[in-house]
């Protein structure tokens, strides 16, 4: 292979990993503060019509990205009403939200099939950028993909180091206890919630911003359920989410890849190749019970409804 | 009864008074819609003063202690603090005013570190370290030694205890309010924390303290105030009294000692464990190791020991909940059967009585004759019905009739759901289904846990009779002073290991204090085989 091919095949990773790692992001704090949110496929969907009718209708891919976080942000009320004030089950709420997104979604860009989107530039630094090979690569992205590193750095910092962070995780584990502490539990997962929303909508956004600038329906193909597994598969460890992302969309790129090369392996199979792996690692996770279980925030899931 | 019981009016306080007290309550009162947990309640608190609050299962002692801690607002009533009336909105509100709480069931987080715990109490921790550093000193200083770096996950009941102590010491308390803090410890852990207590009481530090240990109320506290159906009913000096006349005023009658049964006459054996071993299924749970013990008929046989120790285990394995690949490791009446499940344990003649009564033990929305079919579905079909598989609820109501009349479960009608029964009532419930199939072997996990005074002592005097009737009654039990109670011989499980089986009148509650930590490891535990094997000297 020679380097430009290669260079190519890892800007795409790149591409195909953010999104992954956007949305994983937010449901992973979301569940550290103890609530299970299916609802990310729908979420992404939504800020993915969003963000692409804000950036066709005003011109600017910039107010596309904060019309995509605030659509995904804005789907997480309903979830947090229902599942937080209305004790609703999660798992239920969730799901039903993930199908009202697509639907509302569908709906909402009836009218952008098929419509020239507008795409989030590239960085372009006059000597970095230019550098050969490792230049495109590292100076060359759109702010969408630094942004996304950047708030895994800051999302484990926080977690683990803030105080915020050390309440976020005392929700999530023992919500009882933090609330005879003094702390409220529903706003702590209220914003838990509509950040998890937020980040969703900026991983849809970026399909229909930056991955591909048009509006297709169900555009997400399933990138909310890997975004979901993601999260259980880095055990709720931002560090370990960052290199699931980048393997996940390394498989999904690596299977177009070798589809080109024309190697007799039938397409289906090499696009079923993310959701494969997927499978076989939490297949993998969940045969190390013990320890994926001491990882878990222990009130994952779980309702709560304080005394009076 | 000794005298010095003061009327409900109280001591007589006058007004210019009040300023003496730390804390004082007056008139509180809590309503849960139409049922009244607290009426009229006063209580006041010198500074320096450990004072009990007394009273049975559901007397209102949580209800009241929660309202000074500001989890509960009060329906009516004021609280004072030094003298000046406060709204306690919650608790962080207290814990500025100098209130700390430890809970009977504690309030801490698994997954985080002894520090990280300490820090979400104190609004003010930013630095980690510091803060780490500062806990290491308090709790040498006071004896109450941890490892701020540990994850409570992985930490002994005694040491989660230290944690909520030293948690409230950081904030240094005028008030320490301490629910039923023994319940879980061992009588030297006790020990040690009334040392602690007594020395928090003579730096200026009022504690509140609420136990069912009468004995240690007697020796600990200063002064107490008794509840009975939400109201005081007395406030006396607990030094001047004995344990039955506070338990009368507790109760409102006298509580019944258990009879003695007649001698024991060692039977056949009944159940018999061997070398009986179980992984962990979790990574919080305890492995069973070499678990042996023989059960014979008409006695019964106590199991002490620290909760979480490998006493659900233990009940798991032997109830056939958890089953073993050696069918020689359980064996039940002669018959050996490890690999078999519950249902088929029960067929040799076995009962079991699980730890949780609601959703273990009975299904919450279940009447109760269906719950009676749940342990007991061969009964109820005869071989027609075996066939069809239809069950007799005629025979079920009159099996939930018997056993209600018989064990005195109180209910709101004939049948109605197990949920809506009370923690005592339900107790006697589940406990009275297995006795009335007289069963040959009972197991049973925590057979009075939360139940109140009445109702724990008409169930041990059930397992008493059953043992002298001719059963085989194994006992786990984390209240000492129902296994002396009741037991013949008591072994002791720590750290998934038991201890052999001693004979009831030798033991001393220090022995079995010892066997609880003695497993724990190092050179504690060589000193403590020591000091055993001394005491097992003196008592032969």
């Amino acid at each position: 292979m020679d380097q430009s091919a290669l260079l190519a095949v890892l800007l795409t990773i790149v591409t195909a990993s953010t999104p992954l790692l956007l949305a994983a992001l937010g449901e992973l704090v979301t569940e550290r503060a103890g609530v299970l949110n299916l609802g990310v496929e729908g979420m992404m969907v939504m800020g993915a019509v969003a963000g692409f009718a804000a950036a066709l209708t005003t011109g600017s891919p910039h107010l596309g990205i904060l019309a995509a976080a605030a659509a995904g942000a804005l789907l997480a009320v309903p979830f947090g009403v229902l599942t937080l004030n209305l004790v609703a089950n999660q798992v239920a709420t969730g799901l039903a939200l993930t199908l009202l997104g697509l639907g509302l979604s569908g709906l909402i860009g009836e009218r952008f099939v098929g419509q020239p989107g507008v795409r989030l530039q590239k960085l372009q630094i006059p000597g970095l950028t230019d550098i050969p090979f490792v230049g495109p690569l590292l100076f060359g992205q759109d702010i969408l993909v630094y942004l996304s590193i950047v708030l895994a750095v800051v999302v484990s910092w926080v977690v683990f180091r803030s105080r915020t962070g050390l309440i976020l995780r005392a929700v999530g584990d023992n919500h009882a206890s933090a609330h005879a502490l003094g702390y409220s539990v529903i706003r702590v997962r209220w914003a838990a919630v509509l950040f998890g929303g937020a980040l969703s909508g900026l991983g849809g956004g970026y399909l229909s911003l930056a991955y591909t600038p048009q509006w297709i329906e169900n555009m997400t193909a399933g990138r909310g359920w890997i975004a979901l597994a993601l999260v259980v598969f880095s055990s709720w460890l931002p560090s370990r989410l960052v290199i699931g992302a980048y393997l996940f969309g390394a498989v999904t790129i690596l299977g177009f890849f070798v589809q080109g090369l024309g190697v007799g392996v039938p397409a289906q199979l090499l696009s079923s190749l993310p959701y494969i792996v997927t499978i076989a690692a939490l297949v993998v996770i969940s045969t190390r019970r013990g320890r994926a279980r001491a990882d878990t925030p222990a009130c994952l899931g779980q309702p709560f409804v304080p005394d009076r | 009864m000794s005298a010095s019981v003061t009327a409900e009016a109280g001591a007589g306080r006058g007004e210019a008074e009040t300023s003496e007290f730390l804390v004082e309550a007056r008139g509180i009162v809590k309503k849960f819609g139409a049922f009244t947990a607290n009426d009229q309640v006063d209580l006041a608190i010198r500074p320096g003063e450990i004072h009990a609050l007394l009273g049975e299962n559901g007397a209102g002692k949580s209800t009241l202690v929660k309202m000074l801690y500001g989890s509960l607002q009060p329906t009516a009533g004021r609280i004072f603090w030094k003298g000046e009336p406060v709204v306690v909105t919650d608790p962080g509100r207290a814990r500025d005013l100098g209130i700390g709480m430890v809970f009977q069931h504690f309030s801490l987080f698994e997954a985080l570190s002894v520090t990280e715990n300490i820090a979400l109490a104190l609004p003010n921790a930013s630095d980690m370290n510091a803060l780490a550093a500062r806990i290491a000193s308090v709790s040498r200083d006071y004896g109450l030694p941890l490892e701020p770096r540990a994850t409570v996950a992985d930490l002994s009941v005694g040491e989660r205890q230290r944690i909520e102590i030293v948690r409230c010491l950081l904030q240094e308390p005028k008030l320490l309010i301490m629910d039923e803090p023994t319940a879980v410890l061992t009588p030297q852990e006790a020990d040690q924390l009334f040392l602690t207590l007594e020395r928090l009481a003579s730096e200026g530090c009022a504690v509140l303290y609420i136990s069912h240990r009468l004995e240690e109320v007697k020796r600990l506290c200063h002064a107490s105030t008794i509840l009975r159906h939400g109201k005081v009913v007395a406030r006396v000096d607990p030094s001047k009294e004995t344990a039955a006349s506070l338990a009368r005023l507790m109760v409102g009658a006298d509580v019944h000692a258990i009879r003695p049964k007649h001698a024991r006459v060692a039977g056949p054996t009944r159940l018999y464990v061997d070398q009986l071993d179980l992984p962990a299924n979790g990574p919080f749970a305890v492995a069973l190791q070499k678990v042996s013990l023989e059960l014979r008929a008409g006695e019964i046989l106590a199991i002490a020991g620290v909760a979480g120790n490998g006493q659900s285990e233990l009940f798991d394995a032997l109830s056939g909940e958890r089953r073993v690949d050696r069918a020689g490791a359980v064996v039940i009446e002669g018959e050996p059967c490890g690999h078999l499940g519950v249902g088929e344990r029960r067929e040799l003649g076995a009962a079991f009585v699980p730890e949780e009564r609601l959703g273990h033990g009975a299904v919450p929305a279940f009447r109760l004759s269906e719950n009676v079919v749940l342990t007991r579905d061969s009964i109820f079909a005869d071989a027609a019905r075996r066939l069809l598989g239809f069950l007799d609820f005629r025979a079920a109501d009159e099996t939930a009739a018997r056993v209600s009349s018989a064990y005195d479960v109180r209910k709101g009608k004939p049948d109605p759901e197990a949920r809506s029964l009370s923690g005592g009532n339900l107790q006697k419930f589940v406990v009275g289904r297995e006795l009335d199939r007289k069963p040959l072997v009972l197991v049973v996990n925590q057979p009075t846990w939360g139940v109140d005074a009445g109702a724990a002592a008409l169930i041990r005097q059930a397992l008493v009779d059953l043992a002298a009737d001719g059963a085989g009654v194994l006992v786990i039990s984390q209240d000492l002073d129902e296994i002396f109670e009741i037991a013949d011989r008591i072994a002791v499980i720590s750290r998934g290991a038991l201890s052999p089986g001693y004979d009831a009148h030798v033991m001393t509650l220090e022995k079995v204090g010892l066997l609880m930590g003695g497993a724990h490891g190092g050179s504690e535990a060589i000193e403590g085989a020591l000091k055993l094997r001394e005491a097992d000297g003196r008592a032969y």
